[in-house]
């Protein structure tokens, strides 16, 4: 089967691998199937553990090698020439590159990324405290995503043509051509400030601030735990823009996606005889051809989940949002390069998991692509 | 004469290169011209080149005269677009905006669509290790978050409009690897292409005259899609301060100063969005168009 054919609306989404890398594995054959699900199995182990190694040498370039003194971008450069020096040899940089990248993958490995000079903390502590932020945002966006996009991607392509489907399509394109920081500004003058729907920037209001105890570091969850309703729904007051900035992200990406695999249901023989036996219109669109999309549409749903995690770096600035991207944002203003490069490693590292685990999941789901 | 002129242009049998070429632009765009959202990303994409070569005209301002009597004013009959909090008129700065906007996107497609359609048509045309290796790097860069990767490259070079545009093209390259070698693939076996070869002409000759020119139209369509990404990339770097450096009128650059006033003075904030908004669709509706002409295999549905 043919990943590339079911996803080829996704030639529109610019950061799309599912449809490339589906193409390319399903070509193995091997003679018996248990040995074939070793080989494709071991392919894939092999094409996650390589894309994971690029992205390592990708930010050891980034941060060792394109800086005209990477010494400098870490200690800044009004360092002391003594601390200068020490952290030359710390970086190891008077060995060999090929050692330094090594030496590098290592040091990731056990989950050191450097100390951020702008917090004065180990970056991995760092990022451990901010993700569930990022998290907990981009996955009310991506809920929000599937709950409204789904269904208005069914409906345009159940009536193709009507105004409804124009309006969906429109929708669609906005969703690639407005920037996310300007319609979280624009959000936050209209929603916020003038119609006070939704809370402001922040993740609770201030005298709700480190009421809870962290435990997994989602305020939705701790609260419940903690047993705060009010911190609750007041997380959830503050979540609202943001998350549905996100969500208009993701919504217009996923109807645009659904409607076109609807679309390609719809003219199959099957939905026709599935009509002329009378089965009643709703049923033909939601029992026979919603279901053979729903495969397909987790690897878009996958693709705009790591999306959103991306999309966040730009609003959690405009949100005042302590997450990974005002992390980011943070450490870019400082110079600070071996947080920049820690957050983006985390970031890289989560965006390949996401799309690797959607294409698994494609290949479970789909008997055809077994 | 005019009829003359058509029916020699759509001539079933044309007599010369010259013929050919011309009568196929015209079917392009006469199919482009039944298509409403085609049309009207064209005029978008057509009054942004014209509003970026004859700024001065258009301009009512100097985009960067401040007069701090006339700051934050609201839109208004002297200031279309209002003013910004140096009495700098939005207006003529959005209108110099599209000058900037322009040399990126340009600049990002000069340097990245040659890269990838040769790394693509050398990978699919020698197939093997060549084409595992680059395809490999390719796929690495591809399952890497775009607009993260530009951040940190930019973060390393140091900001600015030429470092944000290289950031941009290295992001970019590898979905044009993809294509490139994908319609490679589809006639390198063909029999145009072993009847050149038969005549002795070296790869370098059958991929820069034979095999990259047919991967020119799905690469066209393929930009133009990308042209509004690429927009909203340098606008977000513009607005962290990291692509274009003040005074210059930025898009993403004026939305990062007008944040500060977003409540109660919006129009600084908002206006320039606008610009970046209607460019971008324009480059998607236009995208949308070409495809379904060009490349009606995947764009069967309206």
């Amino acid at each position: 089967m043919d990943g590339g054919g079911e996803l080829k609306d996704v030639a529109f989404e610019p950061d799309t691998t599912a449809g490339a890398i589906v193409t390319a594995e399903t070509k193995s054959q091997a003679p018996n199937r248990a040995g074939r699900f070793l080989l494709g199995l071991g392919g894939f182990v092999l094409t996650v553990a390589l894309t994971f190694l690029g992205l390592l040498a990708i930010t050891f370039f980034i941060g060792r090698v394109v800086p005209i003194d990477p010494v400098l971008a870490v200690v800044g450069d009004r360092a002391p020439r003594a601390v200068y020096e020490a952290a030359r040899i710390e970086m190891g940089l008077d060995q060999p590159l090929l050692v330094q990248f090594f030496h590098y993958i290592g040091s990731v490995l056990s989950g050191d990324f450097g100390m951020s000079v702008s917090t004065g903390k180990p970056v991995f502590e760092d990022l451990k405290r901010v993700f569930p932020a990022t998290l907990e945002m981009a996955t009310i966006g991506i809920i929000i995503g599937v709950v409204v996009g789904v269904p208005m991607g069914v409906y345009a392509a159940s009536r193709q043509g009507s105004l409804m489907d124009q309006a969906i399509r429109v929708v669609g394109l906005l969703g690639y051509a407005v920037p996310a920081f300007w319609l979280g500004l624009v959000g936050l003058a209209l929603f916020y400030a003038r119609l006070k729907w939704v809370g402001g920037p922040g993740r609770l209001d201030i005298f709700y601030d480190g009421l809870v105890d962290p435990v997994s570091g989602l305020i939705l969850i701790d609260s419940l735990i903690a047993g705060e309703t009010d911190i609750f729904f007041n997380a959830l007051w503050h979540l609202a823009l943001p998350s549905s900035v996100l969500g208009f992200f993701s919504l217009a990406y996923i109807a645009r996606m659904t409607r076109s695999f609807m679309l390609d249901q719809l003219a199959q023989e099957y939905v026709t005889t599935a009509r002329v036996k009378g089965v009643p219109e709703r049923l033909v669109i939601w029992r026979h051809a919603f279901r053979p999309i729903r495969v397909p549409l987790i690897t878009v749903i996958g693709l705009s989940y790591a999306g959103l995690l991306e999309g966040s770096v730009m609003i959690e600035t405009i949100f005042s949002w302590p997450g990974i991207g005002n992390y980011l944002t943070t450490a870019l203003f400082n110079a600070d390069m071996n947080a920049v490069l820690g957050a983006t490693l985390v970031v890289g590292a989560v965006f390949i998991g996401i799309n690797k685990l959607s294409d698994v999941l494609y290949r479970v789901l789909d008997p055809r692509a077994r | 004469m005019s009829m003359t002129v058509r029916a020699w242009l759509i001539d079933d049998s044309p007599s010369s290169r010259l013929q050919a070429r011309l009568g196929r632009a015209w079917r392009i765009c006469a199919a482009l011209m039944r298509n409403p959202l085609a049309v009207a990303g064209a005029v978008i994409i057509l009054t942004l080149v014209l509003t970026a070569i004859f700024a001065p005209l258009i301009a009512t301002h100097d985009p960067l005269k401040q007069d701090l009597a006339q700051r934050l004013l609201p839109p208004g009959a002297m200031n279309w677009m209002g003013t910004d909090e140096l009495g700098r008129d939005i207006w003529s700065r959005v209108v110099h905006g599209a000058h900037i906007t322009l040399v990126i996107v340009v600049m990002v497609a000069v340097l990245a669509a040659p890269a990838g359609l040769v790394l693509g048509a050398v990978a699919g045309y020698f197939g093997g290790w060549t084409d595992r290796i680059i395809m490999g790097v390719t796929d690495i860069f591809l399952s890497l978050p775009k607009l993260i990767l530009a951040l940190a490259l930019v973060a390393a070079l140091g900001p600015g409009i030429e470092n944000a545009v290289i950031a941009i093209a290295i992001t970019t390259w590898p979905a044009y690897a993809r294509i490139a070698r994908a319609e490679t693939l589809t006639f390198k076996n063909s029999e145009f292409i072993a009847a050149i070869r038969l005549q002795g002409a070296s790869a370098a000759r059958v991929i820069l005259g034979h095999v990259l020119p047919l991967c020119t139209s799905s690469m066209i369509i393929r930009v133009t899609l990308d042209m509004a990404g690429i927009i909203l990339t340098a606008a977000g770097l513009g607005f962290l301060g990291l692509g274009a450096q003040p005074p210059l009128p930025e898009w993403g650059a004026m939305i990062a100063r007008g944040r500060t006033f977003i409540l109660d003075q919006w129009w600084v904030a908002t206006m320039p969005g606008f610009a970046i908004v209607i460019v971008s669709l324009g480059f998607c509706f236009l995208g949308d168009g070409l495809r379904d002409v060009l490349d009606p295999k995947s764009g069967g549905q309206q």
